[in-house]
């Protein structure tokens, strides 16, 4: 037994504490692995032990490892007996290494419940500091409501460090436990007056964080707060209350109305950036807030965006930064002060800082107008060509197409502009926004009926260039746009010049090398080609150049049926049979157009993305019952749609266009979603910010290495969009002034006539009309569906718990649970039970009060005598 | 509200990481590498606030070591970026000029430093002789 106890303490002298350990690791670089692990075997054999002194050692050891990346949840049990310790130094140990790796998913976690509450309670104001920091970073639902009483308890301590802490904890433990919150307010509030600075500074941060998410329950602090603000000299503390301002004015504008002053006061006087910075933000809030009639505000507006200016101007790049992510915000509501800063913005774009440049063209988002777009994204298409690197780049291309595409295309005026501003953006080699420009132009295709003549055009020759082609290998690269040209001269092929020259572009060999989903694109659309083709030779009586039109296809066709993607082989075999009737056809002289281009008839609109979910379900439908009896007769309908096709042969394909409508439509339907779905970019239900945080990127953050060719590449064919900044110049000027014309007769009329309230000869934005008739489709939903609905707010945001009304005052039923010692002599009478209770409940039972104090008065009466 | 706080040396390495909000532990190793690349891939030019994500990274960085704090969208980078320099100062007054070495030395130091100052995501204290003076009593404590 002693030779036990020696040879434990000489394997003692042996243990590796923490500066070992890590100067272990750094000795051991090239095997670290190997050496961590013998470390963590060493680990296990010390944590057996029952000296506390060496399982804190062990502890401490793990601590820094689970920060290189290894886990220690095996060891979370013995991390509770460390907290358990009595010695404060290994306690420490132990909630430290608790508070970086216990989470609400620890099991262990509810045997803690006593010990903190015992260290909670504990005379030494260190125990209770070190068990309330630690306390912060696993509190999970069960603990908080357990401890709720004994934290509030603790938020009037006489020791400031204890209160500090408790009331920080709060917060945390409002966020699990929300029926918390009420009964443990009203401290709150009274907290806010500490004599202590430190005290004080945490009570504001929580009643900050609490309000604002629920900005509404704290207006009666408001003038609490704004006492707190003339007084407070400290810049923390000062930052967090106008920020706190910040969210309650949008509910009380007559608390905007007094805050100017003193904010600008503040702007004016203080030397910290930090400060002036929050005070900007602040402002433009109340502006926000307040109507905008008032003459002093517009000099507020204006100081804010002088010093915004000189922010930005300022040589530190963070001071830039921070100028122009408050310009973003002024933006907003008053564009027309942002706007003569146009210059310093476009400055901007060319600074060497990536994260100025993308503010900047956040920035300019906003500012655009009808008038200065294309000149804005002329300069644009300049930065494009100049930048280096692909995130910037693509970062430019998304940012250009979202500046156009603004709310439904508000501030384009010549889509033909538009469009050849997208091929334009086609030139780009090394881009994965290949599917944007794609979506871009059919989106525009379908709903400007007016563009669609020049729009085909545009992408006949596309089909035709042959270095699409060559970035065929890349997904999502530029080849996608194909997709889109694809279909649109599929779709719209009654505006080709020449549709035969296209049917054998888009026949050619090369295509095979494209993805599958473009391909399938060209099968589809081939065949529309070829029904229009077919009409037009058939009205024109060209027998035989009908039938060489359908050997082409006899021809080309085999090359898709060989595909090894499903979709493009499924459709393409289909398809050859089709046609290889419609030859058996022609040899005997039947006319057979008419049929062929009724499979494509019917107009295709676009479709609400929620448009699937809005659809009412039809009465006497039940979606839950089944279908039909399950397995025996499943076969059957395995086969119903061979039957279909047996039958094809014979009969005349009559039957397959009313299928087919609908079958292509939802099939159209379907691959629009698709498209939807995979884009980024694309605003669907908000997902939690948590998954965000935790979802990793992926693949698509490999950068892809593309040779970058410095030389524009000049298409034939393609036209330049620059000529269009001078039609479209030349076009307004015209329209200018036709319309002087006009009003100078009216003017003559309204002499002659009463008078009339004209508008004043100022060119705005409503004046200058479009090029082309811009008729844009809306999005079909079905009917009497809305169209925005409840989906966006997430059912388990924690925050809207809090949303509680504090000015009520408190029910019996919200009080805290507390912990009362349980009776043991069950044979007392309920009415004795009664003087322990009424200690902590406030319900007045005068009665038993006057009787207990007409008992002590006699009793000192008697002890007087 | 901060979400994190890192301290990663130029190859990469993570001195110091407290999590204000839970992350999986294979998660916080990719978080960290994918923050120290982005850190390092700036140069002295830039500013020092970067868009990663759904949150905002302020950095700084002192010699061979950079201190990251990761933060919500409604904190004020510049009271951060500030709030790191202050860090770093009371850093430099407990252990006298201190060096990559002293934090990892004496990483449970450092982390109940912290822990004075950034409670449950807020900045409690940002008073140097308020953040030491419990140290300064748990160290005579344990000398004695």
């Amino acid at each position: 037994m002693a030779l036990k106890m020696v040879k434990g303490s000489i394997d003692r002298m042996f243990d590796k504490n923490l500066q070992d350990l890590v100067r272990g690791i750094r000795n051991h670089k090239e095997d670290e692995a190997k050496y961590i692990s013998q470390c963590i075997d060493e680990i296990k054999q010390e944590l057996k032990q029952d000296n506390i002194a060496v399982k804190a050692n062990a502890v401490c050891k793990l601590t820094y490892l689970q920060m290189l990346g290894y886990d220690i949840s095996w060891a979370a049990f013995n991390i509770i007996e460390v907290m358990s310790a009595s010695k404060f130094t290994f306690k420490r140990i132990g909630y430290l290494a608790a508070s970086q790796s216990f989470h609400e998913g620890t099991d262990v976690i509810m045997l803690t419940t006593n010990q903190i509450r015992k260290d909670l309670s504990s005379p030494s104001q260190y125990d209770t500091g070190v068990a309330l920091t630690g306390l912060s970073c696993f509190v999970t639902p069960d603990l908080a409501r357990d401890l709720a009483n004994d934290i509030m308890t603790l938020m009037s301590h006489t020791k400031p460090y204890i209160r500090k802490k408790a009331v920080l904890i709060m917060y945390k433990v409002f966020l699990k436990y929300p029926e918390s919150l009420r009964p443990a307010f009203p401290r709150l509030k009274e907290k806010l007056e500490d004599p202590d600075p430190g005290v004080q500074s945490a009570a504001v941060n929580v009643i900050c964080e609490l309000a604002r998410r629920n900005p509404k329950n704290y207006l009666s602090l408001a003038p609490l707060f704004f006492k707190l603000m003339t007084s407070s000299t400290n810049n923390w503390v000062l930052i967090k209350i106008i920020k706190l301002f910040g969210a309650l004015t949008p509910l009380e504008p007559r608390l905007g109305k007094k805050l100017i002053e003193p904010l600008t006061n503040l702007i004016h006087s203080t030397s910290a950036m930090s400060l002036l910075y929050e005070c900007v933000n602040t402002v433009i809030a109340v502006l926000i807030s307040l109507s905008s009639g008032m003459p002093n505000h517009s000099a507020s507006i204006q100081l804010c965006v002088q010093k915004l200016r000189i922010l930005i101007e300022d040589s530190d790049q963070n001071l830039k930064y921070l100028g122009l992510l408050a310009m973003s915000k002024i933006l907003k509501t008053h564009p027309k002060s942002v706007q003569s800063h146009k210059d310093l913005i476009l400055q901007c774009l060319d600074d060497k800082d990536e994260s100025i440049r993308l503010r900047a063209l956040d920035l300019l988002y906003g500012m655009v107008s009808k008038k200065n777009l294309m000149e804005i994204v002329k300069k644009l298409m300049t930065h494009v060509d100049k930048a280096e690197g692909t995130t910037y780049r693509d970062e430019l291309l998304t940012k250009i197409i979202d500046i156009c595409s603004q709310s439904n295309y508000q501030y384009i005026t010549n889509f033909e502009w538009y469009i050849s501003i997208l091929v334009e953006l086609t030139r780009l080699e090394g881009t994965r926004h290949g599917h944007l420009i794609a979506a871009q132009m059919l989106d525009v295709a379908i709903r400007v009926k007016a563009i669609r003549k020049f729009a085909v055009s545009q992408m006949s020759a596309l089909l035709d260039s042959a270095h699409l082609l060559a970035s065929s290998t890349q997904r999502n690269g530029i080849c996608e746009v194909l997709y889109a040209a694809a279909w649109i001269c599929g779709e719209f092929s009654e505006h080709l010049q020449e549709p035969h020259h296209t049917l054998e572009a888009m026949l050619r060999p090369r295509v095979t090398t494209l993805p599958g989903h473009i391909q399938a694109v060209y099968v589809q659309n081939v065949v529309k080609l070829y029904a229009s083709i077919l009409q037009q030779k058939e009205q024109a009586r060209e027998a035989e150049g009908a039938q060489a039109v359908t050997q082409l296809m006899v021809d080309r066709l085999p090359q898709f049926v060989q595909s090894a993607d499903l979709e493009v082989q499924e459709r393409a075999s289909c398809i050859l049979q089709l046609v290889k009737h419609i030859q058996k056809l022609q040899a005997k002289d039947v006319p057979v157009a008419e049929e062929v281009s009724a499979l494509f008839a019917g107009e295709l609109n676009p479709v609400a993305p929620k448009a699937q979910k809005k659809v009412p379900v039809p009465e006497g439908l039940d979606l839950d019952a089944w279908i039909n009896e399950p397995l025996s007769d499943s076969e059957s309908e395995d086969e119903r749609p061979r039957a279909v096709f047996h039958e094809e042969e014979q009969r005349r394909p009559k039957h397959r266009p009313s299928e087919a409508d609908e079958e292509e439509l939802a099939r159209r339907r379907e691959a629009r979603k698709q498209e939807q779905a995979n884009n980024p970019f694309y605003i669907k239900s908000s997902p939690s910010p948590q998954k965000r945080y935790q979802d990793t990127p992926g693949v698509e953050h490999i950068p892809v290495v593309q040779i970058d060719l410095s030389v524009p590449l000049k298409v034939p064919g393609l036209p330049m969009s620059d000529q269009y900044v001078k039609l479209e110049e030349e076009r307004r000027h015209r329209q200018k002034l036709e319309k002087d014309k006009r009003r100078k007769k009216r003017k003559e009329k309204e002499k002659k006539g009463k008078r009339r309230h004209s508008s004043l000869p100022t060119e705005s934005d409503e004046d200058i009309a479009p090029a082309q008739q811009v008729d844009i489709v809306t999005e079909e939903m079905p009917e009497n569906a809305l169209p925005s609905d409840e989906d966006d707010k997430d059912p388990n945001d924690p925050y809207r718990a809090l949303d509680i009304d504090l000015d009520k005052p408190l029910a019996d039923s919200e009080k805290l649970p507390i912990q009362k010692h349980r009776n043991t002599e069950t044979s007392k009478s309920p009415e004795k039970d009664v003087p322990m209770v009424e200690k902590k409940s406030k319900k007045p039972k005068k009665k038993k009060k006057k009787k207990k104090k007409k008992k002590k008065k006699k009793k000192k009466k008697k002890k007087k005598k | 509200m901060i979400k994190f706080f890192l301290m990663v040396n130029k190859q990469g390495q993570t001195r110091l990481s407290k999590y204000y909000e839970h992350a999986d532990i294979n998660k916080r190793t990719l978080l960290e590498t994918e923050v120290i690349k982005s850190c390092l891939s700036r140069s002295n030019e830039q500013c020092s606030f970067i868009e990663y994500k759904d949150f905002k990274l302020i950095y700084r960085q002192y010699a061979a070591l950079f201190i990251v704090v990761g933060v919500n969208d409604t904190e004020n980078e510049m009271a951060i970026y500030e709030f790191i320099h202050n860090f770093v100062e009371v850093l430099d007054e407990y252990f006298s000029r201190v060096s990559e070495l002293d934090i990892m030395f004496n990483l449970d130091k450092v982390h109940i430093i912290l822990d004075e100052m950034v409670l449950n995501g807020c900045i409690v204290e940002t008073n140097r002789a308020r953040i030491l003076a419990p140290l300064l009593i748990l160290d005579k404590m344990s000398e004695s």
